[in-house]
């Protein structure tokens, strides 16, 4: 394919070189910029959606035609929904879980990815298999019975049962194993000749050379954890513990008797859409790298 | 590649413990314990087992309600996944066009995956709002037919199928881009020089060169829906109206932890077991290719 390609671009260049023209509109651009802005459009429009009633009253949310443009009241609904709601508390448990989550998930990975790289050891086999099994058994999957440990543990209701259970990862762990073993033998050797022990080597060696894998992980496990549901719903039954994706569920109106507060449920949404939405953003190298090398 | 430089009968298993205490632990004894569970009979209680063999199993393949919530996972997996995968496919293609803005266009891609699938749902649900939301009054215009996701089973379907598929997308662009930034620039060159256009070029060359990617990407998007995707429903729908949005996973939670069936949950996370290592094995077999695990 490769002689065909050099030959191909041979034929390119000369032509070039014997009729140089004139360089036209540049139609096909435009189109793909239309196109793309187009469906940009489409992808954005329920987060813009979502913005706009979050910042209307009540009677510009109920009002027909629907209203598409941000209305004033931003700032008293986004107070109204903290106030209500307890946000500030369902906002910090979620953060607590995601970076407890993301930090457990990289810290554990790390440690038994060194362990199986660089050293010998009986059952070493098995450990590998016992983490590559994990990725078969999503919590669904042993729904009940999990539920049942963490109750016998004591666990209901607290941070270590919302984010332990959590923290196995074979994704993290084989990340790790790959990067380890793309790094020299010789620099483990040559540690080993100035003296420094496998913990030393971990820590003033290996760590380092890992912050870009390490910075790509967190992105992508920080977004995981912070979007559980599943899970924290099973575990925390008290509204101190209640995360803020569970929490905003609760806003919803089931019965048709409430007043329907939909400018607040979308302040609330918002609130809890753009922590992980802001670090796509503001780290969208190390996301793109995170998402594409952990594959979860 | 092996490589054994350091020495020591217990570090490794220092390392190695804290995640096999929570593989053990979290994993595998509430593996093993649903294993068991689905071949007793439990009181709602917990305070009785007696053992029935593969009761759990004939009774739950004997239950139309089962069927029901299967065919749902799978009209769900398959609506999400089509509408996910080719949707990027299409937006990677587009963000990988040789023009200017490139990266603002990627980034406004790209960040709907930040958005829990349950925070789409609710902001999908106010969307199909049927006295609120701004598509059924859009639609009021076209056709008098009333599209109400609490009293018609497909517009829910739709309405969470559509939540879904909006958060899988920036995943699976990234993997596209990733993926078409990869085909040799001469590759395209010479099929310009032939006279292909570009949808020619798309269909005989960029396709076939992306399709390892994308049947992988279907496999993960199907795991996805039928296991990740708990929170839609329960954020907007909670199963209804009737059991049409019921999926798998959600039957498994309200059969076995609001109707505390522990029997009938038990064999359903058997099966769902099944479901999650078939699925695994494929997308293995696809990702062979990109990553080598020995």
């Amino acid at each position: 394919m490769s002689a065909v390609g050099a030959g191909q671009l041979e034929r390119v260049r000369v032509g070039v070189v014997a009729a140089p023209r004139k360089k036209p509109f540049p139609w096909n651009a435009a189109i793909v910029h239309a196109l793309l802005i187009a469906c940009i459009a489409v992808v954005t429009f329920p987060l813009y959606y979502a913005f706009v009633i979050s910042t209307q009253d009540i009677q510009e949310v109920v009002q027909r035609p629907p209203r598409l443009i941000p209305s004033s009241h931003l700032l008293e609904n986004y107070a109204e929904a903290w106030r209500k709601v307890h946000m500030g508390r369902m906002l910090m448990n979620s953060l607590v879980m995601a970076v407890a989550v993301a930090v457990g998930k990289i810290i554990i990975s790390m440690l038994s990815a060194f362990a199986i790289v660089y050293f010998d050891f009986r059952g070493r086999i098995l450990c590998f298999w016992m983490i590559f099994v994990t990725l078969m058994l999503p919590v669904p999957v042993r729904l009940m019975s999990t539920y049942e440990v963490v109750g016998t543990l004591g666990w209901l209701n607290t941070y270590q049962g919302l984010t332990i259970p959590l923290v196995a990862s074979a994704t993290a762990t084989f990340l790790f194993r790959q990067f380890y073993l793309t790094i020299p033998n010789e620099l483990a050797e040559a540690a080993q000749l100035d003296g420094a022990g496998p913990i030393r080597f971990l820590f003033q060696f290996l760590l380092p050379l890992s912050w870009a894998n390490i910075a790509a992980l967190f992105v992508v496990l920080f977004i995981f954890g912070w979007n559980q549901y599943l899970w924290p719903l099973l575990i925390t039954n008290t509204e101190a513990m209640r995360t803020v994706v569970i929490g905003l569920e609760g806003l919803i109106p089931r019965s048709g008797t409430e007043l329907p507060t939909w400018n607040l449920i979308m302040a609330g949404a918002m609130m809890a859409l753009l922590p992980p939405v802001a670090i796509i953003i503001f780290m969208q190298r190390w996301f793109v790298k995170g998402l594409i090398e952990s594959e979860k | 590649m092996q490589r054994t430089v350091f020495r020591s009968w217990w570090l490794p298993y220092v390392l190695v413990f804290p995640q096999m205490a929570v593989t053990v632990v979290f994993f595998f004894w509430p593996a093993l314990k649903s294993l068991q569970l689905s071949l007793y009979r439990v009181s709602p209680f917990g305070d009785t087992m007696t053992f029935i063999g593969l009761e759990n199993f004939t009774k739950l393949l004997a239950d139309p309600e089962y069927y029901r919530s299967v065919a749902n996972s799978l009209v769900f997996a398959a609506g999400v996944t089509v509408l996910a995968v080719a949707g990027a496919l299409v937006l990677a293609a587009l963000a990988t066009q040789k023009i200017r803005g490139l990266a603002a266009y990627r980034t406004l891609l790209l960040w709907p995956y930040g958005i829990a699938p349950a925070v789409s749902g609710i902001i999908f649900l106010f969307i199909f709002h049927p006295t609120y939301g701004v598509l059924p009054y859009f639609l009021s215009f076209v056709t008098a037919y009333e599209f109400n996701w609490l009293l018609k089973g497909w517009v829910a379907m739709t309405l969470v199928i559509a939540a879904t598929a909006w958060t899988h997308l920036g995943y699976n662009i990234a993997f596209y881009i990733a993926g078409l930034l990869a085909i040799p620039g001469a590759v395209m060159e010479a099929a310009d020089v032939d006279g292909a256009g570009p949808v020619r070029r798309f269909r005989s060359i960029v396709f076939p060169l992306v399709s390892p990617i994308t049947f992988y990407l279907v496999v993960l998007n199907m795991v996805f829906a039928f296991f990740e995707s708990f929170g839609v429903i329960d954020a907007v729908t909670k199963g209804g109206p009737g059991d049409a949005t019921t999926i798998m996973v959600y039957k498994l939670y309200k059969d076995g932890f609001i109707g505390l069936n522990l029997g009938s949950s038990g064999a359903q996370s058997v099966i769902l077991m099944a479901l999650v290592i078939g699925l695994t094995m494929l997308q293995f077999r696809f990702a062979e290719k990109k990553v080598t695990y020995r």
